[in-house]
């Protein structure tokens, strides 16, 4: 079951939003002047370029040795087995990116783009959501017994 | 330089904005999705059609899937090695980034004659 959680915005430090802002606004620019200088094909691969992506697996590790510390114990594997379960979740995302980049790629062209980009948007929430969905119910099942040592092992697939 | 410092903004915004989205978002499996939002493309793709033409964003468009193909193998590996537990997540993302560099430029040379 998704869940909101809103007080995983406290957890976040106001440096540390600062530095995604930096990472993400540096990472579009450098998408741009490398279209700009070594042409669209060049610059297209830089639209799926992992930007923020250390920064949040590092982030969520150390939230989560954070709790651990906070329940008097070293939480440094339960912290890297959240981040790679953060980056298990980012891989089937990708598979999302690829279709919202085929919409855009085939339809853009003829039509208008503020029905294509929307669209593309769409597929890449139906593509992400529906792949994490059939991993979880479908590939892997529920294994109670295994899945009581994950992090948040309640919720984890 | 006003379009840099545009498109660095709107950048920022736009990726800060998914990355909460996975902040507040439960299990970690799910969040992680946002994590490969199409959010630089997001970004600067309003700018691109306006400043180069649809048929340039199209283009861009293209090889982001061949990005993204290399971002897959890449998060796998992430997902891969720090499920040993053996290495700290920021060494394990820095150390893989050549991963995404070989693979989406190696991948783009190879379809480089059929574009």
């Amino acid at each position: 079951m998704v869940e909101l959680k809103l007080s995983g915005l406290k957890e976040t430090r106001p440096h540390q939003y600062l530095v995604r802002f930096l990472f993400g606004g540096a990472a579009t620019l450098l998408a741009g002047l490398v279209a700009r200088y070594f042409g669209p094909a060049m610059g297209g691969l830089f639209l799926a370029f992992p930007a923020i992506f250390p920064a949040t697996v590092t982030l969520i590790e150390s939230h989560e040795k954070k709790r651990a510390a906070e329940s008097g114990y070293d939480g440094t594997h339960r912290g890297r087995l959240a981040a790679s379960i953060d980056a298990a979740g980012a891989a089937l995302g990708c598979v999302g990116l690829m279709g919202f980049a085929l919409i855009v790629w085939r339809m853009l062209p003829d039509r208008n783009p503020w029905l294509v980009v929307p669209l593309a948007t769409i597929v890449w929430a139906a593509i992400s959501f529906g792949l994490w969905e059939l991993r979880k119910n479908r590939l892997f099942g529920h294994h109670p017994r295994s899945s009581a040592h994950r992090p948040h092992a309640r919720s984890a697939p | 330089m006003t379009e840099l410092v545009i498109r660095f903004l709107v950048g920022g915004l736009v990726v800060s904005l998914f990355a909460i989205l996975g902040d507040v978002l439960r299990p970690k499996s799910f969040a992680g999705l946002f994590a490969a939002a199409p959010s630089v493309a997001l970004a600067t793709i309003g700018l691109t059609i306006h400043k180069e033409g649809k048929a340039f964003a199209a283009l861009e468009a293209k090889t982001m899937i061949l990005g993204a193909v290399a971002f897959l193998v890449y998060a796998a590996l992430a997902s891969l090695i720090l499920r040993r537990g053996k290495v700290s997540a920021l060494v394990t993302s820095l150390v893989l980034m050549p991963v995404w560099f070989g693979l989406s430029f190696g991948l783009l040379a190879l379809v480089a004659g059929k574009l």
